[in-house]
């Protein structure tokens, strides 16, 4: 174990599978030359070469078709789309295409390609630069959606997905970047895809939560410790496939849900948990499951209400004390 | 004008390249048919007067070259060597179809054949192909991804993004623009600024040349050069075939748009007969000869409807296959 940064890690887990297997290859808007515009692709380009780590024009939509037929003629395509906002530019190659090939063409093909897309809110970037659209891509068949909340899972989870044959949008928050942890050092360690993971073991209410959401859970059911709660909270780690069974066992030992994501709620994946716990388990809740959700507004620029907007721990908290006292 | 054909190619191709006409013509008027019947459901794009370009052009790629199509593609495929019989199937939507069903018209596929599929997104096959030809060339393959295209692709984003992106990574495709002009019903003039198609490349440095779609060996030796060209120079080549589509742009488009006396000049132009001929006047083949191909074409054809008719429905739980790995 050593401890690096979130960037760090996922910048080492591109290493390891480009030594590992010399089909992997990057390509993504400035991950060369400029080595990202977060920094995750540096020192690529001087230990790959130019063949490996390629700067591609902005087009979007072709960076993903361009996997997809790379990944079609048996390479493993590693694709960094600058921000999940861009995606939207990809949507026709990554909905219509990328998640459809294998199945319209009857099983005959696959595509092991990942997209890794930096997102989500809190840096002041305005309405187009602050999106959380995790929601988007779980709605469809046909792809795996990953979010790692610390730096081992961003490593672990990356890795698998380089090695999954299976097309996967792996999403980064921008202000995890910076974040610390202990990461496994053994090129061998990988995170299951689809598998959640219980962060913090409690037994009045559960929290679920993911990437950036995690964090704040956390810091959340700290809090609520002190003031004599406990809280669980499960970080859900892959969002497609979701593992309810990881959910459903600790809400049935807990009685009380809190669900929280950054995107905005209406249709929110908050919804989808919702249900599935109400499917699995109606009769073993204490409470109705409290959502708490991005505001449904386009994101402001001001870093005054872009906090509103944004579910921070004080509101993870006061829902859990909503939850705990029965006002729903 | 027209070259002598035994100055291209031995006479047992140039038999091939009508067999392979004929059999796609049989094989759309076929679906027609069965389309009426109601065995045939969903979109169902003909290719019948386009038939030149897509035997032309395969006979000039090697086997190992990529070829991706849009939806109106069942010539292609057939012509690269996909059954009949369950391309058939596949349009019947039975268990035996080159996609088990899952595809239908517009998305057939076999890598077997580096046929490597049918795209229903206007323009969604042109970053794919560089994609292919990437892989090929990062592998060290001798391969070119054969990208093909409707003049109504053209204004799609990913028609200029993959031709920047081709000749700046310097990427051995090649664009066939089949230019039937008409998007539907929205004639090639009336939705490109620069209506003549092969021009459009020079923003990107591509070398383009237009060519009579109507004429297989026209596109024959066009595509051959133009492979010759991308495996020698490692970049991208755009061949513009001007052609004509006999029917509407799918079964559902009676093709009001489009005047009778524009369709008679077309329909005198059709390529089988004008090639049938030139078989005979350079006595490359006997009116018998011919006679035989053709029986034979509608023997297959008969053969595939009968395959697909008799073939069993998927069963419900496959529904759930074939998504993931």
């Amino acid at each position: 174990m050593s401890e690096m940064t979130y960037r760090d890690a996922l910048n080492l887990a591109l290493k390891e599978e480009m030594r590992h297997d010399p089909s992997v290859f990057v390509l993504g808007e400035d991950v060369a030359l400029y080595e990202g515009s977060f920094k995750v692709t540096r020192g690529l380009l001087a230990e790959f070469g130019e063949e490996r780590v390629r700067d591609t024009p902005i087009s979007e939509n072709t960076i993903i078709g361009v996997s997809v037929g790379a990944a079609m003629g048996g390479l493993r395509p590693v694709a960094e789309l600058m921000t999940v906002n861009f995606a939207l530019l990809a949507m026709d190659q990554i909905v219509n295409h990328m998640a459809k090939i294998r199945s319209m063409f009857g099983g005959q093909t696959f595509l092991p390609m990942t997209i890794r897309m930096p997102g989500g809110g809190g840096s002041q970037l305005g309405a187009q630069h602050s999106q959380s659209l995790e929601t988007y891509f779980m709605h469809c068949p046909g792809m795996h959606v990953l979010y790692p909340a610390t730096p081992a899972d961003a490593k672990g989870l990356l890795k698998s997905a380089i090695r999954d044959n299976n097309p996967v949008v792996f999403l980064e928050h921008e202000l995890l970047y910076n974040s610390k942890g202990e990461v496994p050092e053994d090129p061998e360690f990988l995170v299951p895809i689809g598998k959640a993971r219980v962060a913090r073991s409690g037994d009045q209410v559960t929290v679920v939560g993911y990437g950036r959401m995690t964090i704040l859970a956390l810091q959340a059911a700290e809090e609520l410790a002190g003031e004599g709660v406990s809280c669980e909270v499960v970080d859900l780690r892959s969002l497609a496939p979701l593992d309810t069974e990881t959910i459903v066992a600790s809400v049935k030992k807990s009685g009380r849900v809190v669900v929280v994501e950054e995107c905005w709620r209406t249709c929110g994946l908050g919804a989808e948990i919702a249900s599935r716990i109400y499917d699995a388990c109606f009769d073993l809740l204490q409470a109705p499951v409290k959502r708490v959700s991005g505001l449904d507004v386009p994101m402001p620029y001001s870093r005054k209400i872009e906090k509103t907007c944004i579910p921070q721990a004080e509101t993870i908290r006061q829902a859990v004390k909503d939850v705990m006292s029965g006002r729903y | 004008m027209q070259t002598r054909l035994r100055m291209v190619l031995p006479d047992q191709e140039l038999l091939k390249l009508y067999e392979q006409m004929f059999l796609s013509r049989e094989f759309e008027e076929s679906c027609a048919e069965q389309y009426a019947k109601g065995h045939i459901t969903g979109f169902l794009h003909l290719y019948s007067g386009q038939e030149a370009v897509a035997v032309g052009a395969t006979a000039g790629l090697h086997k190992d070259d990529y070829i991706l199509s849009a939806y109106r593609e069942h010539a292609q495929a057939i012509v690269r060597g996909a059954d009949p019989k369950r391309v058939m199937a596949e349009l019947f939507g039975k268990a035996t179809g080159i996609c088990k069903g899952k595809g239908g018209s517009m998305h057939l596929f076999d890598p077997s054949l580096n046929f490597m599929g049918g795209y229903a997104i206007v323009g969604g096959q042109f970053p794919i192909s560089v994609g292919l030809a990437f892989a090929a060339q990062y592998r060290g393959e001798e391969r070119i991804a054969a990208c093909f295209f409707g003049d109504g692709a053209v204004n799609q984003g990913t028609f200029h993004e993959s031709l920047n992106w081709a000749q700046l990574w310097h990427l051995p495709v090649l664009f066939v623009c089949e230019n039937n002009f008409y998007g539907i019903g929205t004639e090639v003039h009336r939705s490109s600024a620069l209506a003549s198609i092969h021009k459009r490349t020079c923003g990107y440095d591509i070398p383009s040349e237009k060519v009579d779609g109507m004429d297989v060996i026209a596109v024959y030796k066009a595509v051959k050069y133009a492979t010759e060209k991308v495996r020698e120079s490692g970049h991208p080549y755009f061949i513009e075939a001007t052609t004509y589509r006999f029917r509407g742009h799918s079964m559902a488009d009676p093709a009001k748009y489009r005047s009778a006396a524009e369709h008679e000049v077309w329909k005198a132009r059709d390529p089988l007969p004008n090639y049938a001929r030139q078989l005979l006047d350079e006595s490359i083949a006997t009116r018998e000869q011919l006679d035989a191909i053709e029986t034979r074409c509608r023997a297959t054809v008969e053969a595939a409807v009968k395959f697909a008719e008799e073939s069993p429905w998927p069963e419900d739980s496959t529904v759930w296959e074939d998504i993931y790995v």
